[in-house]
């Protein structure tokens, strides 16, 4: 796994935003092999899509050849209410970019057969050959999609009922009313969103630091479903400052470390996206000891 | 590609006035001369834009509405001649108004004789904007006969009648309007003017509007008891507020001080040239009403052409700069503003938002008509008449049913 350190929320976003444009453009996507990407909502992405629309606006970036699989989705929330997910994925990325609207997938919460709905959910990923990137968020409980504490590590796509937790905190969206709150989501399972070929998170905000801890320092855990991403071979979590308040310096002071030791030592020209280094050149100076203790923020 | 295929165009990058807010980070969408809901659009159907409008920042409104207007470009709607003089005078004044951001209008007919109504009304049908005709009819609005003598105003004194004989009276002058109302009969006409101090016309009220019809009061020296009883059988609008009525006064303030009334205040006609009415008195009634104001042009045939003499009904009026008089006594005769001078002149006169300023011309006149889900709005389901404004409240773009008009290649 992969630990990205930044100093706040822009700078994650800034710097998720920009790992996908080139995930993206170094698989060059065409329209026999879409690059499929998986995407969450919430507040912990918005500034990632932001990033988007803005490649896509400079001509960076373009999403024709782009198939997306959304995590989640209400049930029973009618789909152009403006809290659906639908409304969310429209209003803060679809409506501004190029993506076509077949290669678009939400979750039908309105479905007749939601089981089924889920079941083709899934199949429509396989059909694509998996996803090759899941972006995920996660809730102060370290939930990722609807998979509250206590899920199933192995879970698939289905109907999920909401914690009462979650309920309350998204009222805010329901004029402040617990029973507008929908009390069922479909969304995606742990297994769903493990099976991707990378699994890439946000973890921003100093109300999510224990739930960053429990997931990278100590074991995996359904009660802190995205500590799953422990067992997953290419997973990268981006996250800022305040997130890493409950880590320990040691976890902290080693992934900083990493960057340092790939900018200082290896070269970037060496190490591949995903971190892979392919090369360490003989180094002219040896690093001292000085440079551990010093180590400063990346931008 | 199949050509019956519906076009769908996009349009990016405006700042949409909808919901009383400017809203900058927002799409809209176009299909057969409609707006349609764009996220809707993307998930149900599927359909990728043929076209995509890059509106560059500028503000987008709903097209302008103008309900008074007698004429323009030479046109005088209460004139008439033949029958193709008609129809010829509607084209080109519908075709001269998009240049001005008016998408659409009623044709205003002053107090006439009923040879008149009858050879013209049938002429003024509702028409749909399109980019071939122009601007959108929406109906006939007949100002008078109906009026009080006293507030005659520009019109021909000699057409100006009573209504002892209540509905009877209206049905007989304008022609069209048979008993009962049927559906269809009257839809030429849209909007009157009447005064209720006029025998005959308070107790009429009710009956008109049945028909469809909606009723303004104006020409008029009604008390404000008087005025406050039209209101009370439904009449809910005034026009051209401060002309052509008892002035304000403390002890009865007549139909202006229906600004003050604790009934259903009703919307006004306002004609902003800064001639007709101070620029304070518009910020009084602005002040005191904002959500009622409706910017009208009140433009007579003269609008449009150099300075000149020139026809209102039967009267010779003469045009001199931005007035146009009555020559025999020097009264005014109407405007020859036009509508998105309108509007720059009531956001200056009044210190009003750009959104108050644009709803004037476009949301309250569709409210008062009863058609604000088709006009004056940006909603989805709206006709795509759209303005594309600078902060200025310049007109830069013009849409008609979803079509641009050519600014720069309009044909008066």
């Amino acid at each position: 796994m992969r630990l990205i350190i930044r100093k706040d929320y822009d700078a994650v976003s800034d710097h998720m935003a920009n790992y996908i444009k080139n995930r993206i453009l170094e698989f060059n996507p065409t329209l026999d092999k879409p690059f499929v990407l998986g995407l969450p909502t919430g507040s912990s992405p918005v500034g990632v899509y932001k990033n988007f629309v803005k490649y896509y606006q400079n001509g960076e970036l373009s999403f024709k050849n782009v198939v997306t699989f959304n995590m989640d989705e209400y049930v029973g929330l009618p789909r152009d209410h403006p809290e659906s997910y639908h409304s969310f994925m429209w209003h803060n990325l679809f409506k501004f970019i190029d993506i076509l609207p077949k290669n678009v997938h939400i979750l039908d919460g309105n479905a007749e057969n939601l089981e089924e709905e889920c079941k083709n959910f899934e199949e429509k990923m396989k059909s694509y050959g998996g996803v090759e990137l899941f972006l995920g968020g996660i809730g102060p409980d370290g939930h990722i999609a609807f998979n509250e504490p206590g899920s199933s590590l192995a879970s698939r796509t289905r109907a999920k009922t909401l914690a009462y937790d979650t309920i309350l905190a998204n009222s805010r969206f329901f004029d402040n009313n617990i029973n507008k709150v929908p009390r069922m989501a479909l969304t995606v399972g742990v297994g769903t969103v493990m099976d991707a070929r990378e699994v890439a998170v946000i973890i921003t905000g100093a109300h999510k630091a224990p739930a960053l801890a429990k997931c990278i320092e100590e074991g995996v855990n359904h009660m802190w479903t995205v500590s799953a991403i422990q067992l997953h071979p290419n997973a990268l979590i981006v996250c800022d400052e305040d997130a890493t308040l409950e880590l320990h310096v040691k976890t902290v002071k080693y992934f900083k470390s990493i960057e340092l030791v790939i900018d200082d030592l290896v070269g970037a020209e060496n190490v591949g996206l995903q971190g892979n280094v392919k090369r360490y050149p003989t180094p002219e100076v040896t690093p001292t000891r000085e440079a551990f203790y010093n180590l400063p923020f990346k931008k | 590609m199949p050509s019956q295929a519906p076009r769908l165009k996009k349009i990016i990058n405006g700042r949409l006035i909808r919901d009383h807010k400017i809203i900058d980070n927002d799409v809209l969408y176009i299909c057969n001369g409609k707006i349609i809901n764009p996220q809707d659009c993307f998930f149900s159907s599927g359909k990728l834009p043929n076209e995509i409008i890059d509106a560059e920042g500028l503000l987008i409104a709903p097209g302008f509405i103008d309900i008074q207007i007698n004429g323009a470009f030479g046109v005088d709607f209460s004139e008439w001649h033949e029958e193709d003089h008609i129809k010829n005078g509607l084209d080109k004044v519908s075709k001269g108004l998009l240049k001005y951001g008016c998408t659409s209008f009623l044709p205003t007919l002053i107090s006439s004789k009923p040879e008149i109504y009858h050879k013209v009304l049938p002429f003024i049908k509702p028409r749909k904007g399109n980019i071939n005709q122009g601007a959108e009819i929406l109906g006939a609005h007949l100002e008078g006969p109906f009026i009080a003598s006293s507030q005659y105003g520009a019109h021909d004194v000699m057409n100006i009648r009573t209504a002892p004989n209540g509905f009877d009276d209206f049905v007989k002058v304008y022609g069209l309007l048979h008993s009962g109302g049927r559906k269809g009969e009257n839809q030429n006409v849209k909007l009157i003017t009447v005064a209720p101090d006029v025998e005959g016309v308070l107790n009429s009220i009710e009956q008109l509007i049945k028909t469809g019809i909606t009723v303004s009061i104006g020409h008029s020296s009604a008390t404000v008891a008087r005025a406050e009883e039209a209101i009370k059988k439904g009449a809910n609008c005034i026009t051209h507020l401060f002309n052509a009525m008892q002035q304000f006064h403390h002890r009865d303030p007549g139909i202006i001080g229906l600004l003050g009334t604790n009934y259903p205040r009703p919307y006004y006609g306002i004609i902003c040239d800064g001639i007709h009415v101070h620029p304070n008195s518009i910020k009084i009634a602005y002040d005191s009403h904002p959500r009622g104001a409706i910017l009208v042009t009140d433009a007579m045939a003269a609008m449009g052409l150099p300075p000149g003499d020139y026809t209102l009904g039967d009267v010779p009026v003469r045009k001199s700069g931005k007035k146009v008089e009555v020559i025999e006594n020097g009264k005014l005769a109407g405007s020859v503003i036009t509508m998105d001078e309108c509007v720059r002149n009531f956001k200056k006169f009044t210190g009003c938002s750009i959104i108050e300023a644009i709803e004037a011309a476009t949301l309250h006149p569709a409210e008062l008509l009863g058609i604000e889900n088709v006009k004056g709005t940006l909603y989805p389901g709206a006709d795509a008449d759209l303005v594309f404004l600078d902060d200025d409240l310049k007109i830069v773009k013009c849409f008609v049913a979803g079509d641009e008009f050519c600014l720069n290649n309009n044909n008066n």
